[in-house]
């Protein structure tokens, strides 16, 4: 049992998790003083004979403040959570110059179309990796990604990326990767029988790692 | 102008008529006969929804090795005893299912609404009797449909309870046609038998108030009720229009959710969540109006700010038109929408908040009787907590990122339903059981059930945050697929021999619940010396309630008032300098 979240690794895994142990924090007082005070209650107004309970029917006062508190709150968690989804999700929130791939789910597998060398998708050395993504860390990349039967959705928990991919809408989908390594890729929403399994790996090279890489794949050498 | 809802046969006299006992208790127009109908149906499925959990623990449990048991399922299930993926889809879609629409929906309005709406506001039975025979006898076919979807060719619908078009809308992508559609068909069923019962309810409350018993001194479980029958009498709709519509892409070959010939797939999810959310409170108020009362009678205290609570579950019944985008932070929606539905939904755990720390309210420097309604009531405030705080985490579009549909969601759907709905709904059971049966429950057996329930409850459920926190996927088949999931294999272990005994424990349960039936010590009228005017009348009530009807004086909540010696006031009870209450705006024989 843990609520220490695994190790984020984007840009805005930072930002992400921080709002998280905020909400931590401040649902673990709310716990605390909930259960304790029920806790409390319990023990200490337990039926004894001879006792009345205290005829009251209710405080105003009390109430506006347990009104006021959660109100306050909510609406902090709120302000701060939406400044930072604009960042990450927001219309206009892809960095200039993302590296871009072309992203085609089906069930159950992934393709992942990488730009060649020339590291512009739509020329002739394109190539196509099946549930293989390769890219460069430190540089923003952006998915465009398209679902050719049903609903899935791309799921990088490392990264913190979580998007469902709708046939007909597609979605656009950037991050920028700080550290090197192989993450895995999920799909997080049902899409049949073998949803359990629509599993992908991440590699995530140096930049000269991924140019050399690159150079060993295009032209011809592709998985497709 | 009330009369004329009360068909003639109820009116006047409550000494029965000599019926048949097809007509006394099959097809019975009695609301308590009703009520304990929905009362038995909606058990069956709880029991059997249930046992589908229990297999899915199984193979997440132990993945892959044969399930005890297993060999009695046919190939197309269970080959060799090992669930198949498209059966675990099933599995986990029924279990969704007949949870939320067989088990918790009718167990809280089915049941409760006929049962207690007449009974506590002085009404010889509901305003339209015949109705509410047609309600219950139209759940049974669509229960019957339901179950039927398990033998058919291509397996049961496996698209989960939310049934996300184009995988639902066509059997090209799961292999199952017959399943999907008997679902489909068997869901927008159910939904008439709800509005006919809403319409009912609604009526009733409106019209039948006995003399005296204004809006104001309504039982928070009436105010309850009266409030999750508008949700239905608007929601249910919208839910069988979508499920028309989806039924008409899988057979006559419309694309409304098919984006392949120019449909909509999300606009199977708003329609859906537009019900949806709506629905979620469907389940959780009527849990808190029974909640409201127990708490009361258990403390032998008022309802802490009475007002405060009557407008929380108005204003959660309102705001909860405008959230249902939460569930769709990461489909792709707009995503300043997002943002709005974050900020309404953040509003809506205000009147949640309120009505938690007025049940504390009321708890505080009460005289708590632990009854075994009691526990479960206070053990229902303490889950509901829990559930509400980590809606605020997936609330937060932004941290929803991460934890939408994972093991998260799973724990906080689980946190409100079962922790708070079902916990509620055992409390409801055991408090008004006396009155239904005319027979006590053994509290020894209600004790061992509650504490059993409640210790494997939590150990079941409460790591399941932690599954979620660690990325866990919900609705995957076999988690040992994925590398960065193996570690949390133990844990999914644990979870799964809690559930076993979780779902044992209910025997116990049974069993009390059955022996009562049979040798149960004979309840007296008032049993729990409670205010509410079921109260007032013999346990159980013979037909048409009560000889005369109510007159009502005061409050619901009267416990430990200082003008009498007992620590209960009575809504019937006429005080000296009580005046008689006027039958305007009452039930129209007052
Ligand atoms: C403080 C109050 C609550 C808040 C803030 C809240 C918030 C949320 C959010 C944001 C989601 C969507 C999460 C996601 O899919 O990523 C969700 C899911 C859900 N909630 Fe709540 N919730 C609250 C109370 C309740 C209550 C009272 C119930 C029912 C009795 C409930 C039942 C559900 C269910 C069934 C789902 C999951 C539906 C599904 O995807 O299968 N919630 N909740
Ligand atoms: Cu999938
Ligand atoms: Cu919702």
């Amino acid at each position: 049992m843990s609520w220490i979240l695994p190790e984020g690794i984007s840009t805005f895994a930072a930002d992400i998790d921080l709002i998280y142990y905020w909400i931590l924090v401040i649902t673990g007082i709310v716990f605390v003083v909930v259960e304790g005070g029920l806790l409390w209650f319990v023990i200490k107004y337990r039926a004894r004979p001879g006792r009345k309970a205290y005829y009251i029917q209710g405080n105003t006062k009390a109430e506006i403040i347990w009104s006021a508190i959660p109100a306050v709150t909510v609406v902090f968690i709120g302000l701060w959570s939406a400044i930072i989804w604009d960042d990450i999700k927001g219309r206009d929130s892809v960095p200039e110059g993302s590296l871009a791939y072309d992203v085609r789910a089906e069930q159950f597998e992934w393709h992942f179309t990488h730009a060649g060398v020339d590291g512009t998708l739509g020329t002739a050395d394109d190539f196509q990796l099946r549930n293989q993504l390769h890219v460069p860390v430190n540089q923003p990349v952006v998915l465009n990604a398209t679902a050719e039967d049903v609903i899935h959705a791309f799921f990088v928990p490392a990264l913190r990326v979580k998007q469902d991919i709708v046939p007909g809408l597609g979605a656009v989908i950037w991050f920028e990767a700080t550290s090197t390594g192989e993450y895995e890729i999920a799909c997080a929403e049902l899409c049949g029988m073998g949803h359990y399994r629509m599993r992908a790996m991440l590699t995530i090279h140096t930049q000269e790692e991924y140019s050399q890489w690159l150079a060993s794949q295009s032209p011809v050498a592709t998985a497709e | 102008m009330a009369t004329s809802a009360v068909p003639l046969e109820h009116s006047g006299h409550a000494e029965a008529h000599e019926l048949s006992f097809i007509r006394k208790y099959i097809f019975s127009t009695d609301h308590k006969i009703i009520g304990i109908q929905f009362l038995l149906f909606s058990l069956v499925f709880l029991l059997v929804g249930g046992i589908l959990a229990t297999m899915m623990r199984w193979q997440l449990g132990f993945p892959n090795e044969p399930m005890p048991g297993g060999g009695l399922f046919p190939e197309t299930m269970a080959p060799g005893g090992i669930l198949l993926p498209e059966f675990y889809n099933s599995l986990v879609t029924m279990h969704g299912t007949l949870m939320v629409f067989f088990a918790i929906m009718p167990l809280l309005v089915g049941v409760f609404g006929n049962y207690l709406i007449p009974l506590k506001i002085g009404a010889p039975d509901m305003a339209f009797p015949r109705l509410n025979m047609a309600s219950f006898w139209i759940a049974v076919p669509a229960g019957l449909l339901m179950v039927a979807g398990f033998f058919v060719e291509g397996g049961h619908a496996g698209a989960g309870w939310t049934a996300y078009a184009p995988l639902s809308a066509d059997p090209e992508w799961t292999g199952v046609h017959a399943g999907q559609q008997l679902w489909l068909l068997s869901l927008a069923i159910i939904g008439l038998s709800s509005i006919l019962g809403a319409t009912n309810y609604i009526t009733t409350v409106v019209n039948l108030r006995a003399p005296g018993m204004t809006w104001f001194r309504l039982p928070l479980s009436i105010w309850a009720l009266f409030i999750t029958s508008i949700l239905v009498l608007l929601a249910i709709p919208i839910l069988s229009g979508a499920a028309i519509m989806l039924y008409f892409d899988q057979t006559i070959g419309t694309h409304f959710f098919d984006a392949t010939d120019g449909g909509q797939p999300l606009l199977w999810q708003h329609l859906f969540w537009y019900f949806g959310h709506p629905e979620v409170y469907i389940l959780i108020l009527p849990a808190m109006g029974f909640v409201s009362d127990i708490i009361a009678n258990g403390s032998r205290k008022p309802v802490f700010g009475y007002d405060t609570m009557v407008w929380a579950i108005v204003s959660i019944g309102f705001l909860g038109w405008v959230v249902w985008g939460h569930h769709m932070f990461q489909s792709g929606m707009n995503p300043t929408l997002g943002t709005v539905f974050m900020i309404s939904t953040f509003f809506i755990a205000v009147p949640s908040a309120i009505k938690v720390f007025n049940w504390m309210g009321t708890m505080w420097r009460g005289n708590i009787r632990f009854h075994v309604p009691m526990l479960h009531a206070v053990a229902f405030v303490a889950m509901f907590v829990i559930g509400g705080l980590s809606g605020v985490f997936m609330a937060s579009n932004t941290f929803d990122i991460y934890i939408h549909d994972t093991y998260f969601i799973v724990a906080h759907i689980h946190y409100v339903l079962f922790g708070g709905s079902l916990f509620a709904i055992f409390g409801a059971i055991t408090f008004w059981y006396p009155k239904m049966f005319g027979k006590m429950m053994s509290p020894l057996l209600g004790k061992i059930h509650f504490w059993l329930t409640f210790v494997f409850f939590n150990l079941a459920f409460f790591p399941m945050h932690s599954l979620g926190i660690g990325g866990h996927m919900r609705r995957i088949y076999d988690p040992t697929q994925y590398e960065f999931l193996q570690p949390l294999q133990p844990i999914n272990k644990f979870i799964s021999i809690s559930v076993f005994i979780l779902v044992a424990s209910q025997i116990f349960f049974a069993i009390a619940f059955i022996m009562g039936w049979f040798n149960g010590e004979k309840a007296g009228e008032n049993p729990w010396e409670d205010n509410g005017l079921e109260w007032s009348t013999p346990s159980p009530p013979p037909h048409g309630n009560w000889e005369k009807t109510p007159h009502v004086y005061r409050g619901p909540y009267e416990f430990s008032s200082p003008l009498v010696e007992e620590d209960y006031l009575p809504q019937f009870k006429k005080l000296d300098g009580d005046s008689e209450p006027a039958a305007a705006g009452g039930n129209g024989r007052g």
